[in-house]
This record gives C-alpha cells, sequence and structure tokens, in this order.
C-alpha cells in the first residue's frame, strides 16, 4: 500500500475483508479487524472505501437505464410487438 | 413493478395479452441489456441474450409460479442465457484461483490509500462516474467480472452464485474479494482528484 507500512495485520486483515463488510466475519475475527482499524488509519480507509464500492455498485445498479433506440426497435420487432413502440 | 401489479401483469400475459407484454418489455428491458452488456462485454450479444430472454419468458410463462417477482425472474433467464453463451465462446480452462490462493501480502502490494467516502453524493454517483464504475466492471477480468455481477449486482447469494458458475463456495468468495479489491482501486483513482479539489476547499 503507498506510504503504508506492511506488518502482518494487513495483510491478513485483507483475506477477511469480504465476509468483514458482508457481516459474515466471525465475532473474533471482526474484532481484530477493528482493533487493528484503531490504530491503523490506512487500513481503515481501505475498509471504508471497500465498503463504499460496493455501495455504490449496488445504487448504481437500481438506477433505470436507457437502451439505445435501435437495439429497443429491433427487440419489439423480433417479439412482434412493434405496433406497442413509444406508446 | 410491485407485487399486486405482477398478479394484473400475470395474469394478462398469460391471457396472450400483447399490449400487457411490450408495456412489460419497455419496463424491464434497459436494466436487462445492461446486466447482459456487463456480463459479455459486447453489444451483439447483450442484443441476442435480450431478445432470447424474453422469448424464453414467454415460453416458460405457464410454468412460472411467482415466487420471484417477474423481474427477478427475468434477470435470471438473462444471467443464464449470457453465462451460456460465455461458456459457449471460450474453450475450457483450469481456474487459476484453485492452485492461487489469496495473498494479502501481493493484493496489498501498490494499493491506492484515497478516502473517497468523504466526497458529496452528487460527486459519487453523476452520469460520469456511473459511466466509468460499468468501465471499470468491464474492465476485470471474466472470471472476476461475472461472480461480482451475480452477487453484488444481481443479489444473488454465495451459495446460488457457486451453482450458476458451477464454482466452489471458497472460490467464489476468493473471486468477489479480488473483483471488490480491483474495483475499489479502480475508483480511488478515478476519486483521488476530486477528493484533492474537496480538500482545498
Amino acid at each position: 500500500m503507498n506510504e503504508h507500512q506492511h506488518d502482518f495485520k494487513c495483510s491478513q486483515m485483507l483475506g477477511n475483508l469480504s465476509d468483514y463488510i458482508d457481516g459474515d466475519l466471525q465475532a473474533d475475527l471482526c474484532a481484530q479487524i477493528e482493533d487493528h482499524m484503531k490504530t491503523c488509519e490506512n487500513c481503515r480507509v481501505v475498509v471504508n472505501t471497500l465498503r463504499k464500492t460496493v455501495e455504490l455498485y449496488e445504487k448504481s445498479s437500481e438506477e433505470t437505464d436507457e437502451i439505445p433506440g435501435e437495439v429497443k426497435e429491433r427487440l419489439f420487432a423480433k417479439l412482434k410487438i412493434e405496433e406497442y413502440l413509444n406508446k | 413493478m410491485n407485487e399486486r401489479q405482477d398478479d394484473a401483469t400475470l395474469d394478462a400475459l398469460r391471457a396472450g395479452d400483447r399490449e400487457a407484454f411490450a408495456r412489460l418489455v419497455d419496463e424491464t428491458s434497459p436494466q436487462l441489456y445492461r446486466t447482459a452488456m456487463q456480463i459479455l462485454a459486447n453489444e451483439q450479444d447483450a442484443e441476442d441474450v435480450l431478445q432470447e430472454t424474453y422469448i424464453k419468458a414467454l415460453k416458460a410463462l405457464p410454468d412460472f409460479e411467482g415466487r420471484s417477482s417477474l423481474s427477478t425472474w427475468l434477470h435470471r433467464i438473462a444471467v443464464n442465457e449470457a453465462l451460456m453463451l460465455l461458456r459457449k465462446r471460450k474453450t475450457p480452462m483450469v481456474s487459476v484461483e484453485e492452485g492461487n490462493p489469496f495473498n494479502g501480502e501481493e493484493e496489498s502490494e501498490g494499493m491506492e490509500i484515497v478516502d473517497f467516502c468523504c466526497l458529496p453524493e452528487g460527486e459519487l454517483m453523476n452520469g460520469e462516474s456511473r459511466k466509468f464504475m460499468d468501465k471499470a466492471i468491464q474492465q476485470l477480468p471474466e472470471n472476476l467480472r461475472t461472480v461480482f455481477i451475480l452477487r453484488d449486482l444481481e443479489d444473488y447469494s454465495i451459495q446460488e452464485t457457486a451453482e450458476a458458475l458451477k464454482l466452489s463456495e471458497s472460490n467464489v468468495k476468493t473471486r468477489l474479494l479480488r473483483a471488490r479489491l480491483h474495483l475499489r482501486q479502480a475508483l480511488s483513482g478515478y476519486f483521488a482528484e476530486k477528493v484533492q479539489k474537496e480538500k482545498s476547499k
């Protein structure tokens, strides 16, 4: 990690982070991570930004998108419902 | 679409109401197309999957028991179709992860430490950042991309993801962690400049 002194706990923690942010990690390992984060600013940033990354993607997947017009036209034609296009 | 709307739509679809079908296609196709694009990273393939999804759904409608919403059911069909196409595309290969367990030392090399959590919501979720996020997914290696899409975007459980991709659950977890770390790294780089700007305000 940039400007990050590696010690055993930082890299050891990394392997458990997905389970940790999903709330699936056993209590003693959670406590270890939380203890470590009290004194390690970099790991705190990694944990928080990892959680934020997943949150942002989840939110983004709920947003409604536009479909390219020609893709929609061909879809409606293929399904023989073109008379309802843009109604 | 809520549950009551689902029931009304389902009755109409089963009665062969083409207008109700067109409405369903209109409402659900943008999300399905996006999912197919994310998995396949190819416009033509995504379009094929989209068309095939509704054709399959129409055929399977008499067997649909309504245990999930119509939209979730359509997503599952689209994901299956997209995964089938992926499997057809490539020659089978031995999974790298089987003999390559997660190594925290290696994975933490060169990690970006940028605290972008503090950025305003409008900076984090605007059209430009969403485009970047989609691009970052498409740049993931395929074996990580499919796990991330199923688990984090399509809300499959670890077990369902493992079954859909024919992987062990521990393999799914390792891939998911790697995918999330890749994406965190990409977003850290993307948001770094904005964090600097916010700090200097």
